[in-house]
């Protein structure tokens, strides 16, 4: 495999200007397949969920699936396009091993949902993202390449080929050619994809898992010089299989393509292939000639129809989505921009939304999930939502620390026991025995002791320097294993010592 | 004179990964033309208020519920594969050495 010379990043952009698209796919969450009833659980033993429909065999006929039908108008409808009043599945013929009737049913002229957009946050400023078209298909199989050196289907023996993945529903959303983006088209491709995914999840369409294949996302990048006006060839590179591998790729290509072009070639219209371990693009499937893929109307499948009325129900009845929903926890929080970037990016909104419904308040729940939590959630390598903790928890955590019954030490501890499957906050505490020393007699004692037993210290806040008392609080606090109550402990300090602020 | 030319034929062909002669190329050229032409026969009786039509049935929104329905066993599904490898189907190398 040879590897192609990148320009730098910023010589690429100062030389031509960067146009994208994306196209994702969903395979979305349905009990059944798109035109059969076989299950569509991930990872089930191979062509255990086949049969004669997804299998092509003789005399075996498609029906649609009813919630996948509304599901992709419920996504059309997110990204806020128009609803094809009457529209058709079509054939879409080629001959690979992956679909075992030669065609795949999908959607050609007739989308069921187009020209719409979606809305990204990009280093502070809105990009809108036009969408072109949201259309329903079916999933392929998965082959398995055999022989050769890489595993990879060139210069493999033969393939093998499980049709479990065959015929469950497969989304395509499509956007139109992003232009504008300059530098930042990484970053834009790489927010659309978050934001495209977040917008499922809060459908409750798909479970939208990039490493297990049901969102995948194949990144269009061409580069016109600066100052032309016709945008140039582009590629298509699969296999993106991360949000982090959305920015990697385009980032890639733009280098890869601007290297051939100041160098005087072109370049050439091809399928590329993203390298996990790299970072680099490959060339894919060679496309031996122009696509020709034979569209028809399936006519095993009547036209779908959708009532406007039953339409302008499904838009009623959306949830709340991801954009609105920030713009209004921001305001009911009251945190600035840059924290609610970063409770995003560590997906600690519905913890945090959870917790402040549990009771707690929003600056402690805040506090406790991007602050004590995050740190362990990235020292044992989790998702802060992994952790084994619940919002629930947080909130009576916040409760006692209110109540004075906690200080933060204290409570950061109650966290840990919590964490380390030692029962609720309240069971913590009473174990580990972490209440705060309210009991006057107690501290006052440990209070004598520790002055007794720091004299020097003692001296210096008696002759006046009450800075020297900090000390004396800090003997108090490990004394009582942190659990005094420094601010209390401090006033029986001075007063002991005569000395007053 | 034929409205299907030879390579188009050929190029159909090789989307179907058919293999044909010379003569057949010629021989089919001649009738998919024939089958064209009658087709484009009802071209001629389509009046501008009938509507293209892609399904004999006047019917559109027939759906199934979205509900689990067995599938076959591995063993019935694989039963007429031409070769098995690890319960999938095994099937020929896809592409050639040059791609």
């Amino acid at each position: 495999m040879t590897v192609d010379t990148h320009m730098p990043y910023d010589e690429a952009l100062a030389r031509f200007e960067p146009v994208l698209g994306l196209e994702t796919h969903v395979e979305l969450g349905t009990a059944s397949k798109m035109f059969c009833g076989c299950k569509t659980t991930f990872g089930a033993p191979p062509n255990t969920q086949v049969c004669p429909t997804c299998l092509a065999f003789p005399g075996s006929l498609p029906t649609a699936n009813a919630v996948a039908i509304e599901s992709t108008i419920r996504i059309g409808l997110a990204l806020n396009c128009s609803i094809a009043e009457w529209c058709r599945f079509a054939r879409k013929n080629y001959f690979y091993p992956d679909m075992p009737k030669n065609y795949q049913i999908s959607q050609y002229d007739e989308p069921l949902c187009f020209d719409g957009y979606l809305d990204v946050e990009v280093d502070g400023r809105t990009v809108r993202v036009e969408i072109e078209r949201v259309h329903l298909e079916e999933d392929t199989g998965k082959s398995t390449h055999v022989g050769g050196a890489t595993g990879r289907i060139q210069g493999a023996d033969y393939s093998i080929v499980d049709y479990n993945r065959a015929g469950i529903p497969l989304v395509e959303i499509v956007t139109k050619p992003v232009e504008g983006t300059e530098s930042l088209a990484p970053d834009v491709a790489k927010a659309y994809v978050t934001e495209l995914r977040e917008t499922l999840r809060s459908l409750g369409v798909s479970d939208v898992r990039m490493e297990e294949g049901s969102l995948r996302c194949d990144v269009n990048v061409s580069l016109m010089p600066r100052g032309a006006s016709e945008w140039g060839t582009r590629t298509e590179t699969k296999n993106v299989n991360s949000l982090r591998s959305v920015e990697r790729a385009v980032r890639s290509e733009i280098e890869r393509q601007a290297a051939i072009l100041a160098d005087g070639g072109r370049i050439i219209q091809e399928t590329r292939h993203f390298h996990e371990d790299t970072g680099v693009t490959t060339p894919g499937r060679s496309k031996e000639e122009a696509q020709d893929y034979r569209y028809f109307p399936e006519p095993d499948l009547v036209p779908i129809a959708p009532d406007p009325a039953w339409v302008a129900t499904l838009k009623e009845a959306l949830p709340e989505l991801p954009s609105v929903r920030r713009k209004r926890l921001q305001a009911e929080w009251g945190v600035s921009d840059l924290d609610m970037q970063a409770m995003h990016n560590a997906d600690a909104f519905d913890l945090v939304e959870a917790t402040v419904a549990a009771g707690a308040p929003a600056a402690d729940a805040r506090k406790w999930w991007m602050g004590e939590l995050a740190r362990r959630a990235n020292e044992s390598g989790v998702a802060l939502a992994g952790l084994p903790i619940t919002p629930a928890q947080i909130a009576r955590v916040t409760e006692l620390v209110a109540s004075g019954a906690l200080n933060d030490k204290l409570a950061r501890e109650v966290l840990e026991g919590v964490l380390a499957g030692e029962g609720s906050p309240d069971e913590v505490v009473e174990r580990r025995g972490l209440r705060i020393v309210n009991d006057e007699g107690e501290l006052s004692a440990i209070v004598d002791q520790v002055i007794a037993g720091n004299a020097d210290a003692a001296d210096k806040v008696r002759s006046g320097k009450i800075a020297a008392a900090g000390a004396l609080v800090g003997g108090v606090m490990k004394a009582s294993r942190g659990k005094a109550d420094a601010a209390r402990a401090r006033e029986l300090i001075l007063e002991k010592l005569g000395v007053s602020e | 004179m034929s409205a299907i030319t030879r390579d188009e034929v050929a190029h159909l062909a090789r989307l179907s990964r058919l293999a044909l002669t010379d003569d057949e190329l010629a021989h089919y050229a001649t009738q998919l033309d024939a089958i064209i032409e009658s087709v484009a026969k009802v071209a001629e009786v389509a009046a501008e208020d009938v509507p293209p039509s892609s399904h004999a049935l006047p019917l559109t929104n027939v759906f199934r519920a979205d509900e689990v329905r067995p599938s076959l066993t591995p063993e019935q599904a694989l039963s007429g594969a031409p070769a098995v490898e690890d319960n999938r189907f095994r099937v020929p190398r896809i592409l050639g050495e040059e791609a």
